[in-house]
């Protein structure tokens, strides 16, 4: 009986850490692609597709996998499976909230939180390094957008001071082909470096498990499948971030994308290259963000870019939450039934969000409507723009109706998943 | 102990000002050598005038002068080589 709880265990893991791959790719494929939709260097579907790609190379590129799991920052010797997959609920379940809000958020920073809140939950305070969590996840979330700001505005004003004169079709022309390679070498980055934390997650589990030996290398059934699960989710698109940080923070040209995304590319590179790791979510957010700083005239909605840091700041303690209620019920309820109910909580609370989000659907036809402060994201011409494609809404939604959706789409979800209510504060 | 590495954290600024911001000017700066700073709007339309040792002044400039080419060449590959460098970076597993 054991024995089967621990398979069991062991291939809820796996499946939950892919999982989690995906909504990194899904929730991450704005970081590259954001910009380059935004100014239509490239096509929505196709800038997708790019990235996914790049993001499936790049799983390969490197198979230097870092085989720890929030390393530094939660005591090694209390990481057992119920906490991983725990853990791990957590960072999906934050990711599709934030995905739902369309808030670019640091998938990283989620599974850590996920992570420090199943701790918490399983040994207590002890089992935290809390200095770690200050100095790895908190400071470097308020230094990544400043250093990102003033790399992407010194060269937004460069950029802006060098092409001046120049016709406009003629630098779009060049800078549309400079943005597509620099939102490339983001994609590519991405998937080196974030394929290789579920790889990691899926090969301790192995290992925990006793699946494989401990000096074992990743199976190669492991690398394919993180890196599908990962291209998958970038080539779906979080449209939702995506339109946010292409359209909802400064209007972009093709020069303000280009300056944008080399300063991610090589913010994201230097960082971890000087061992000064930065969310690639964080750097390229401060780099939109920069583009508009730099560029004379441009205007930065603060508003907009305020909620979100906001955001990044609950990320830990939300996430946190989910990971800890998660590791409540699994040790309450106990064994295999305890395990089930958590991995079951995942699949309501993934649908109840999916649901919630079909209210007022973002995709690659509307992606780039123009923002409109007052409604934030949503898109009240979403009717206009997807109805040739399907007859089922007969008429106009009320705008009564449209303004109160959002409400019963939240407390849909709070029934079903126990850790909405302080989402809601997140997402008001 | 210090919550911020000051000594990474400067390494990745001023590295990051320097790359960062620097190949976008670059490129920035190539794309107007090529282009000419008052380019007509003809000027990809006249015929090309091959390796002639210097298009006329006073009209639009057809085609880049050899020393603007020169430039805007090494401009770019400045900016290929920086990213040719990244995708080593990348794959040599230095992340």
């Amino acid at each position: 009986m054991d024995d089967v709880t621990e398979t069991l265990l062991l291939a809820l893991v796996v499946v939950t850490a892919l999982a989690f791959d995906f909504t990194n790719g899904f929730h991450d494929t704005g970081n590259a692609m954001a910009t380059s939709i935004a100014t239509r260097a490239l096509k929505p579907r196709t800038a997708v597709a790019l990235s996914a790609v790049l993001n499936l190379v790049g799983a390969f590129l490197s198979l230097a996998v870092a085989a720890t799991i929030a390393k530094g920052i939660v005591d090694a010797g209390v990481i057992t499976l119920p906490v991983v997959l725990a853990g791990l609920v957590g960072g999906i379940v934050w990711n599709l909230i934030t995905w739902l809000f369309g808030i670019p958020s640091s998938s990283s920073h989620a599974l850590v939180g996920g992570m420090v809140g199943a701790v918490l939950a399983a040994v207590g305070t002890s089992g935290v390094l809390w200095e770690g969590v200050i100095a790895k996840v908190l400071v470097p979330a308020l230094i990544a957008p400043v250093v990102a700001i003033a790399v992407a505005g010194l060269g937004t004003w460069l950029v802006a001071r060098l092409t001046r004169g120049v016709p406009q079709d003629v630098t779009n022309r060049g800078f549309r082909w400079g943005q597509i390679g620099s939102a490339s070498l983001v994609s590519l980055a991405h998937g080196t470096n974030d394929a290789q934390k579920s790889m990691g997650i899926i090969l301790l589990a192995l290992i925990a498990g006793g699946a494989v030996p401990a000096d074992s290398g990743v199976p190669f059934w492991v690398i394919l499948s993180c890196a599908l699960a990962m291209a998958v989710g970038t080539y779906l698109g979080g449209w939702r971030v995506i339109r946010t940080l292409g359209k909802g923070l400064v209007e972009i040209d093709t020069r303000q994308g280009m300056a944008a995304e080399t300063s991610s590319a090589a913010v994201i590179l230097l960082s971890s290259h000087f061992g000064f790791s930065l969310s690639t979510t964080h750097v390229a957010t401060g780099s939109v963000l920069g583009s508009g700083v730099g560029m004379p005239g441009a205007k930065v909605r603060w508003s907009v870019a305020g909620r979100m840091f906001v955001a990044w700041m609950v990320t830990l303690p939300a996430a946190g939450l989910v990971g800890a209620l998660c590791h409540w019920l699994e040790s309450a309820i106990g064994g295999t039934a305890g395990t089930l109910a958590v991995f079951a909580l995942l699949v309501i609370s993934s649908a109840a969000i999916w649901v919630a989000s079909r209210r007022k659907p973002v995709d690659h036809t509307n992606v780039n409507e123009a923002w409109d402060e007052e409604k934030g994201a949503s898109l009240e011409a979403v009717a206009a723009t997807t109805g040739e494609a399907g007859g089922e809404r007969v008429a106009p939604v009320p705008a009564v109706a449209t303004a109160s959706s959002v409400g019963p789409a939240v407390s849909a979800v709070g029934t079903v998943s126990t850790p909405a209510p302080s989402n809601q504060k997140v997402g008001a | 102990m210090s919550f911020i590495e000051w000594g990474a954290l400067g390494q990745v600024l001023v590295a990051g000002l320097i790359v960062g911001a620097g190949i976008p000017a670059l490129f920035a700066l190539g794309l107007r050598l090529l282009a000419g700073t008052t380019t007509a709007p003809d000027a990809r339309t006249a015929p090309a005038a091959g390796k002639d040792g210097g298009a006329p002044r006073t009209i639009a400039i057809a085609r880049p002068t050899p020393a603007r080419l020169a430039g805007a060449i090494a401009c770019m590959g400045v900016v290929v080589g920086a990213i040719a460098y990244g995708l080593v970076f990348l794959v040599s597993g230095g992340h």
